[in-house]
């Protein structure tokens, strides 16, 4: 489709959003795992941490990656671009695919950089542990999806910046990117109701983890909901169809 | 309502906006009916409830009361079919792609768009075909507005304000293109508030203020009624409508001690008031520009 063919053109050239997506996790991976490439046990937890912190950033890049689709169209409703958007054939529901779309297609640029550069580090995994990871990031990234649908509703382009940016770090604080969440107390249940931490968990496939049980798909499957629905109910009053 | 004769059919709209000012009713009631193929302006002042009612015509509002509908259908309809087209007044282009890049990614949207390097060059934009949207200037961005309303081939144009930002030349083109292509029996609305643009362009000039249509009638009928000169005078003590009764005098606003006049007929109303009223002073006559007469009365 010429629509999303150009929307991914605009992206690219998007100077700021892609060096933050795409640059900047690859750049704070590069200068963590060059150094320590030859460091085999995080923390006692005998993981090399070049295995690590690829796959902590596959998940902080491509969370953030898809989060921008609410930074742009916060940009396009403070522009009034949104209100010539509705002017042309273009569905509602195409409008929103084509964000999401798009924001997939960034995140899974991210984690395949991330992977290649990893692999440069001599990051080995059986071919079906790099599916199987990728599969269960992209599926534990759909709330995310709706989490930045909603925000691009709810504030304005000067305020969506910190808003989102926030959003993803807070995120990816409290669901154990940066960090492993203990085993136990009160941060550890907390985590577990985030999507962030599943998505963190998805990506420790890679480090022999074995997915998501079941109140990982409901943690998951509760949040795009809820978020879907509020991102909904937030586009309808934006536009003022009640 | 006939499916074969609805062109534009406005019943009842109203809206009233909510504002920490209290509520502002921005649109009060307005009835309207467009026939396919006619060229209407809608013509009033900054506040008069012009863009609310575009916005409304178009479904980019919900009115408060009353209904729109688009050749039989819902605004919505209308739009999901391509079949309107639209130049609203505000609004930035997306940034980050290039102008010829903006109008394909649009064009692809619309079922029988025009072709995109034609429509360039009816809107005189080919020569930035290459430039980023972002570094346009007022006028420029203002004429990639006019080539994405072009582009839609829709039944219906609607352009909000269309020629705010373009110099007297820019303007000027405009307006040719645009005689031009509303011959081929589109039905096209526009906003103004130049009286000189409804006059030389539409067919029929709506007349609003303050979120009413206070006229509606040909251009010529209109310009009768709004009042070719203004004279304005220091008159205490003399009521409105009694001024408004002399010869040649279509509407009087009071301001304090002073009262403006529009007239049909300035020099019958010049000798009615020195004749009726020795005690005017500082009578002044403007200088017969129509866009002073009518901004005066509906300010």
């Amino acid at each position: 489709m010429t629509y999303l063919r150009y929307e991914l053109l605009r992206t690219v050239r998007n100077r700021r959003f892609f060096i933050i997506s795409l640059a900047i996790p690859v750049l704070i991976y590069i200068l963590i795992a060059a150094p320590n490439r030859h460091a085999h046990n995080l923390g006692d937890t005998k993981i090399p941490i070049k295995v690590y912190f690829m796959v902590s950033l596959a998940v902080f890049g491509s969370m953030n990656a898809v989060l921008g689709a609410g930074t742009r169209i916060a940009a396009e409703r403070t522009t009034g671009w949104n209100r010539q958007l509705r002017l042309t054939p273009l569905s509602t529901r195409a409008y929103f695919a084509t964000k999401v779309v798009t924001g997939y297609a960034v995140a899974c640029a991210t984690i395949a950089l991330l992977y290649i550069v990893g692999a440069g580090f001599g990051v080995h995994l059986a071919a079906g542990d790099w599916l199987k990871m990728t599969g269960y990031l992209l599926v534990g990234l759909i709330p995310f999806a709706a989490l930045g649908i909603l925000l691009g509703h709810l504030v304005t382009a000067d305020a969506v910046g910190p808003t989102v940016g926030g959003a993803g770090a807070f995120l990816a604080f409290l669901g154990g990117v940066w960090f492993p969440v203990g085993q136990s107390g009160v941060l550890h249940y907390v985590a577990q109701g985030l999507p962030s931490y599943w998505l963190v968990q998805a990506s420790h496939v890679g480090l022999g983890g074995a997915g998501w049980p079941r109140e990982g798909w409901l943690v998951i499957l509760v949040w795009t909901f809820v978020c879907a629905r509020l991102a909904m109910r937030a586009f309808q009053r934006d536009t003022g169809r009640a | 309502m006939s499916a074969a004769s609805a062109g534009i059919e406005l019943r009842g709209l109203k809206k009233t906006y909510r504002t920490s000012d209290g509520p502002i009713e921005a649109v009060r009631g307005i009835h309207l009916e467009i026939a396919p193929g006619q060229t209407v302006a809608l013509l009033g002042p900054n506040g008069a409830g012009k863009s609310t009612t575009i916005d409304m015509m178009l479904g980019l509002t919900r009115p408060d009361a009353g209904t729109v509908t688009l050749f039989g259908r819902p605004p919505e309809d209308a739009v999901a079919a391509g079949a309107v087209g639209a130049m609203l007044q505000s609004g930035a282009l997306m940034r980050d792609l290039t102008v010829r890049e903006l109008l394909l990614q649009l064009a692809s949207l619309y079922p029988h768009a025009e072709d995109v390097d034609e429509t360039m060059k009816l809107a005189e934009i080919d020569g930035i075909a290459n430039q980023r949207t972002q570094k346009l200037s007022g006028g420029q961005s203002q004429r990639v507005r006019f080539a994405m309303a072009l582009l839609t081939n829709a039944e219906l144009l609607v352009l909000d304000e269309p020629t705010v930002g373009m110099d007297v030349e820019s303007r000027h083109a405009f307006w040719t293109t645009m005689r031009r292509l509303a011959s081929g029996g589109r039905t096209v609305l526009f906003a103004t508030h130049y009286l000189e643009e409804a006059d030389e362009f539409a067919d029929r000039v709506v007349l609003m203020a303050h979120g009413e249509v206070v006229a509606d009638g040909t251009p010529n009928e209109i310009k009768s009624k709004v009042g070719s000169r203004t004279i304005r005078a220091t008159l205490p003590d003399v009521p409105a409508d009694e001024l408004e009764r002399l010869p040649g005098v279509s509407a009087v606003e009071r301001r304090g001690s002073g009262v403006v006049l529009a007239c049909s007929d300035s020099d019958a109303a010049i000798r009615a008031i020195v004749a009726t009223y020795p005690g005017a002073r500082n009578i002044e006559i403007g200088g017969g520009s129509l866009e002073a007469a009518f901004l005066e009365l509906t300010a």
